[in-house]
């Protein structure tokens, strides 16, 4: 592999990438932004990760997430059910922000990136893999699932002082998928699928 | 090392913001797009400033009516109780959970003002040319850009308190006006961070956007 020349997308400063042994990083030496990463097995093991948290995430959309006992009377909720809470009471566009950032952008980032992991495994992957890329990359910051988890370890702590409260099935799998999509990123090279992707151009990628 | 330093604009060569390829657009006009992504590129975010103001100003407006207007409404048979963002906290506190309280302060009070504050100064020094500091302000960026979805915490608290404490006609908690505003603060001031661009500064005063266009 070549060097790979870049320009520091956080400073703009030109340097040469030299090739990374496996499980490196390279950081710009002006303002110590990563640049690159190479991780041992860059397509498959994401693959394997976001598979199983999709699965999870189904676990943890369907089951409940926490439940409610007061004198005699029971309640539980799932993550919908929260936002649905809030747009029955009447604060629909907080309740859509928070049905975007806990169920469709977590969903919306697994389902394009199983789609990008299965499409990126031979080259040269046709041009919608990369518009797949941008997306996902977009919705990252936006899927706050372990923010909503502390959120909901507090709300307990506060229901808690009123009725006699218990985390759910839910709960447990929000708990493993806030460990899961943090791997997914970890392991995962978008360099890796860039390289293989088609150029918009129409030239072909240069081996 | 600083006789060397080249930056991607000073060379002619433009990063693209998606896939980070290298390529050099035709002279003159706006560089056009990418040949691998075909996503339009840019020597800096385009109104970067400005716009980055502006939705800075918007979530600083916001910020007002997010802490004097409740968030949570507590309905019991007997009483009916008014919750602002700081008294939610200091119930926690006063219940005998400080940490949980320490929690809440710092995702609902601490970062969202920290934001604003970090935001208003990385967008005066580099408005003023400022070459002081460039590493700290980086690292400042980079911190305010990790750390700022936090203080979405509190919407989630009282988006979940309400979906469970439902049990008419013996208690049921309900949203306030507040709510819709602190989350605003949160989007917006998220959207600005998205809209400043950190290679500002680096560029320290030179104005790459009109020399190019």
């Amino acid at each position: 592999m070549s060097l790979e020349t870049v320009a520091c997308p956080a400073c703009d400063l030109l340097q040469e990438i030299p090739p990374l042994p496996p499980g490196g990083k390279a950081r710009c030496p002006r303002c110590a932004e990563t640049l690159a990463s190479r991780p041992a097995d860059p397509l498959d093991r994401p693959l394997a990760l976001t598979l199983a948290a999709a699965i999870v995430f189904i676990i943890a959309n369907t089951q409940p997430l926490m439940g409610l006992s007061a004198v005699g009377r029971q309640a539980s909720t799932t993550i919908l059910g929260g936002a649905y809470e809030m747009w029955v009471q009447g604060q629909d566009l907080t309740a859509m922000v928070v049905a975007f950032c806990v169920v469709i952008a977590p969903a919306s980032y697994l389902a394009f990136m199983v789609t990008i992991l299965l499409a990126a495994r031979r080259a040269p992957a046709p041009s919608w893999v990369g518009e797949l890329l941008r997306w996902a990359h977009f919705l990252k910051p936006w899927s706050m699932l372990e923010v909503m988890m502390l959120g909901v370890l507090v709300a307990l702590v506060k229901i808690a002082e009123l009725a006699s409260v218990s985390p759910g099935i839910g709960m447990y799998a929000v708990g493993l998928l806030i460990l899961l999509l943090p791997a997914i990123a970890v392991t995962f090279d978008p360099g890796e699928v860039w390289r293989r992707v088609e150029w918009a151009a129409g030239v072909a990628p240069a081996e | 090392m600083s006789a060397t330093v080249r930056t991607g604009v000073e060379a002619g060569l433009v990063s693209c913001e998606t896939c980070d390829l290298l390529s050099r657009p035709a002279r003159g006009g706006r560089p056009g797009h990418c040949p691998r992504c075909g996503s339009e590129l840019e020597w800096r975010r385009r109104d970067s400033i400005q716009r980055t103001w502006a939705l800075l100003v918007a979530a600083a407006i916001c910020y007002i009516p997010a802490n004097i207007l409740p968030v949570l409404r507590t309905n019991t048979a007997v009483s009916s109780d008014a919750d602002t963002i700081i008294s939610g906290a200091i119930f926690l506190y006063t219940s005998g959970s400080w940490p949980l309280a320490l929690i809440v302060l710092i995702a609902s009070v601490m970062i969202p003002l920290g934001k604003l504050v970090a935001l208003a100064y990385l967008l005066i020094t580099v408005q003023r040319g400022s070459v002081a500091n460039n590493r700290d302000r980086a690292r400042l960026y980079r911190l305010v850009e990790i750390i700022g979805r936090w203080s979405m915490l509190d919407v989630f608290v009282d988006t979940f308190t309400v979906a469970l404490v439902q049990l008419q006609p013996l208690m049921s908690v309900e949203p306030g006006p507040g709510v819709v505003f602190f989350m605003a603060v949160v989007v917006l001031t998220m959207l600005a961070v998205e809209s400043f661009d950190p290679r500002l500064i680096w560029d320290a005063g030179k104005n790459w956007e009109s020399r190019h266009a």
